[in-house]
């Protein structure tokens, strides 16, 4: 039975077929074609997954070594991919989700023409394999290329409308944003080569108590680093809500369910670790709910849907990465699955109506939209109902097991974090309620073309708003029934090292759960009646003032960048340019040619073409000839 | 100091004394009348070191040959009086001085150069019969080859020689 | 007589022939002074056939060390005077073209 997992290389193999199919033929297939290799290598791929999933679900774990991909000296890093709890349940999400979005693409994208059609197809087949490699990979080294690939096609895929220079910008800030991050993560690497000796999981995890914590704590930190990159949490989150200039299902796919949970997924990997260096847990979990609630200001006073969806990630990616930092893995893990279901269902509602709105994306021009996308306005709403933590819907376990942890922790983490839930729940009502209440503000053109989404992209929402609504229930907390928690029994062996290591704690008493419990939501809910309320029949229509402008301006966080890095930068490089190049290196480099033009100018007259010049020259080489034939030995 | 060495003085003197000559006169002429002094002069040398295949090749070929070729070609030219004018001094100036500086180090370079002797008026190499089997045995092939660069020079001097092509 | 004599004659000779090349500008009477050069090692090599000979006949009566020397002369002889044909012929077309004998008008190599 453990053999079958050896072909686990079929799971990644086959979007790079898809990729490779649809990429290389992207100027000769038709769009039904690419469509059906394009979504027929991810069902497979899902399919496939399921199997392996139900596999490991009876036990079975195992490192499958394909090849020896680096060997130097004692080193030796084979290519190997992992199979086990963890990265099977993100095969099923990424497989899963990513086959719902493919499907949701073909009809978003199809009026591009053929060849672009199909290299976004190829696009996107290339970043669920970089994805799944990503997960799969058994060593540190495998999941780096799998992290790079991720960056790569997120890069192509922000600038997939390549001629809209705005666009080509927003990708190259995601793209610089990741590199910062991609090298934290590559120092970690070495590091960890240079402490351990190897990268792959197993070996250091196992060595990883006799190190000492400065050593762990330096690794985990630039690991981090790595992951901040990558999940958009402080300070690098910027690159991710200009990444929506990308098509939107890339967005849902992308920066909402898969690639930016690479750094929980990493971190979640390397639970050990953390848990060995408490100072980067804080350092992680500070950052986290710092991130949360800052996100969460920002979203409220966004106007366009898919900004206040981005920040709404950042947000949520905020308290995931708090998950991680009180120890709570189960806890990140089972939030970022129930994320992916419902941000997903988010995203491609939000295209659903700017597919409908004909690429209008402002909330103050929609309104009134329930009775018109009855499909989407539904999906949507159970989206929002989950993402605001409503029981049962599937973000108020998550969630709750998330806070839960943190007060464990410290009362003031599960404070924030209950007040950041409530702006979550406040923005994404108001959200829903700018959006599909009310009347329709838009122009009558606009009116005149709305319409219902094809089936195409409305199975995905209904497919994802039953696992957004449903997909708590597989981490039922201890509080409503004993061993309920079939999440937490199917990833124990992944985080059993560090369930040893952290200390014994309390669990918290049942009343106590209760109470959070029934806090959380009912500031939740207020919020959203709150909101409902009052944007249902009059949005915020006047740009904002006072403090709200601040936030409509993202704490004007892009602004301080540019003003502490991007502006003594270009003036260095300015520098550098007028003094150091002009100057120094030109003239150098101009210096030289200009002497040995000078010098041949004057040598040229040696030759002046007279016979007798020549032949005196010519006794003067004679006589020191001999001079040095005779004279110097 | 007996009458080899008498002669031997007389002959260098004579030699260098017209060679400076050949270099100083204005009138082309008068230098090439110089320069046959030079060889005669050099003849004498040939016959105090008992050379006199050489000696009568030298007055036949150079002396008498060669130098009336010159004579011949200046004349033909009209070239017997001095037609240079004085331009570039120092170009003179350097020419002497490399001259003499070749001079210097020569005279450095051979001045440890032994104090072997060499034969004066004997011995029986330089007759004819012995060179004319030594060119003969050995060097017949060179010699052969010395008529068909004649031949060739002959051809070569017609040729350019000719007037319009 | 001592070798060195015969050297410091002929290199005095060969020096005033190089010193005329460098100073004159009359193409012929560079040509001449060429000559001169020639017949200055003529008569050095001359001078040592008979140096070798001298010391040979010593230890080997009738032996013939030294005709090298005096043929090299020989054949420097033919040498120079195919030399002079040529280069006399290439004097007179340079005359009958440029009406000048004058070497520094030859500067046609500096184009």
């Amino acid at each position: 039975m453990s053999n079958i997992l050896s072909y686990i290389w079929l799971v990644p193999l086959l979007p790079l077929i898809g990729f490779l199919i649809n990429g290389l033929g992207r100027n000769f297939l038709s769009k039904a074609m690419v469509s059906i290799v394009g979504c027929g290598v991810l069902l497979a791929s899902f399919v496939v997954s399921v199997y392996f999933f139900m596999s490991v679900k009876e036990g079975n774990h195992d490192v499958v070594k394909l090849f020896d991909f680096i060997t130097a000296g004692k080193l030796s890093i084979p290519f190997e991919f992992q199979v086990d709890a963890l990265s099977s349940l993100f095969l099923l999400i990424i497989t899963g989700v990513g086959f719902l979005i493919h499907l949701y693409s073909t009809a978003y994208m199809h009026e591009e023409s053929n060849a672009h059609y199909a290299r976004y197809f190829a696009y996107l087949n290339l970043f669920v394999f970089s994805m799944l490699l990503l997960v799969l990979g058994g060593n540190y080294v495998i999941m780096f290329i799998g992290w790079e690939g991720v960056g790569l096609c997120s890069y192509l895929l922000i600038g997939y409308w390549f001629k809209n220079t705005d666009y080509n910008n927003a990708a190259r800030k995601a793209f610089i944003m990741n590199r910062i991050g991609d090298l934290g993560f590559l120092l970690a690497v070495f590091w960890i080569i240079q402490q351990f000796g190897s990268v792959s999981f197993g070996e250091v995890f196992a060595n990883a108590e006799g190190k000492s914590t400065a050593i762990l704590t330096g690794i985990t930190l630039l690991l981090f680093v790595g992951a901040t990159g990558k999940s958009a949490q402080i300070p690098l989150y910027t690159w991710l809500p200009d990444a929506m200039a990308g098509p939107t299902p890339v967005s849902a796919l992308i920066h909402a369910a898969t690639m930016v949970t690479a750094g929980i997924y990493m971190i979640a990997r390397s639970n050990v670790m953390y848990t060995l260096a408490p100072v980067s847990q804080t350092v992680v979990a500070v950052v986290g709910l710092a991130t949360a609630i800052f996100a969460a200001t920002i979203a409220i006073k966004q106007n366009d849907i898919k900004k206040v969806l981005a920040y709404s990630t950042v947000s949520q990616l905020g308290y995931m990465f708090l998950g991680l930092g009180v120890g709570a893995y189960t806890g990140a893990v089972f939030h970022v699955m129930t994320h992916a279901f419902f941000k997903a269902l988010l995203f491609l509602g939000a295209g659903s109506v700017i597919h409908a709105m004909h690429h209008e994306q402002d909330i103050r021009n929609m309104g009134g939209l329930k009775k018109k996308l009855p499909i989407t306005h539904l999906t949507f709403l159970l989206g929002c109902i989950a993402i605001a933590g409503i029981p049962p819907f599937s973000g108020f376990f998550s969630k709750d097991e998330i806070l839960a942890a943190a007060y464990e922790a410290s009362p003031v983490y599960w404070i924030l974090g209950v007040a950041g839930a409530m702006m979550t729940a406040f923005y994404m009502f108001r959200l829903y309620a700018t959006t599909f209440l009310g009347n329709f503000r838009g122009t009558e053109e606009q009116e005149h073309h709305l319409h219902e989404s094809p089936w195409a992209m409305t199975v995905p929402l209904i497919v994802l708003a039953i696992l957004a609504v449903v997909g708590g229930f597989v981490g039922i907390p201890k509080v409503f029934a004993e061993n309920a928690h079939s999440l937490e029994n199917f990833l124990s062996p992944i985080f059993a090292d560090s369930e040893k290591l952290i200390k014994e704690r309390t669990p918290l008493s049942h009343s106590t759960e209760y109470g959070l419990m029934g806090i959380s939501v009912g500031l939740a809910l207020f919020a959203i009646l709150y909101a409902v309320n009052r944007f249902s029949k009059k949005p915020e229509m006047e740009d904002a003032s006072g403090f709200g402008k601040v936030l409509a301006n993202k704490w004007y966080v892009d602004e301080i960048y540019d003003a502490i890095i991007g502006k003594p930068l270009k003036a260095i490089s300015k520098f550098f340019n007028n003094v150091i190049e002009k100057s120094g290196i030109d003239g150098f480099v101009n210096g030289i040619g200009e002497g040995v033009q000078y010098a041949s100018r004057q040598l040229r007259l040696l030759q002046s073409g007279q016979v007798g010049s020549y032949i005196l020259l010519m006794v003067l080489g004679m006589i020191i000839l001999m001079v040095v034939q005779f004279f110097i030995k | 100091m007996n009458i080899t060495e008498i002669l031997f003085w007389f002959l260098s003197a004579l030699a260098i004394a017209s060679a400076l000559m050949v270099v100083l006169s204005k009138n082309p002429v008068h230098s090439v009348l110089w320069l046959i002094m030079v060889f005669f002069a050099i003849s004498g040398h040939y016959i105090l070191l008992n050379a006199q295949f050489l000696f009568i090749v030298n007055l036949i070929v150079y002396a008498g040959a060669i130098m009336v070729l010159f004579l011949f070609v200046i004349m033909l030219m009209n070239l017997n009086t001095d037609t240079e004018p004085q331009k570039n001094k120092w170009l003179k100036v350097a020419g002497v001085v490399a001259g003499g500086c070749l001079m210097l180090v020569f005279v450095a370079a051979l001045k440890s150069s032994g104090t072997q002797q060499v034969q004066m008026g004997e011995g029986n190499i330089g007759l004819i019969e012995n060179l004319g089997k030594a060119l003969f045995n050995e060097y017949v092939l060179p010699f052969e080859i010395s008529s068909v660069l004649f031949l060739s020079a002959m051809v070569g001097a017609v040729v350019i020689g000719k007037k319009g092509d | 007589m001592p070798i060195y004599n015969y050297i410091y004659v002929a290199l005095t000779l060969f020096c005033i022939g190089v010193a005329g090349v460098l100073t004159r500008r009359n193409a012929i009477i560079i040509f001449m002074c060429i000559e001169l050069m020639l017949n200055a090692v003529n008569l050095l090599l001359v001078a040592f056939s008979k140096m070798h000979y001298a010391t040979a006949v010593a230890n080997a009566p009738g032996t013939t060390v030294g005709t090298d020397a005096q043929l090299f002369v020989f054949f420097i002889m033919v040498v120079a005077a195919a030399e002079v044909s040529v280069g006399l012929a290439i004097i007179v077309m340079m005359y009958r073209n440029t009406h000048s004998i004058d070497i520094n008008f030859l500067n046609r190599l500096k184009h």
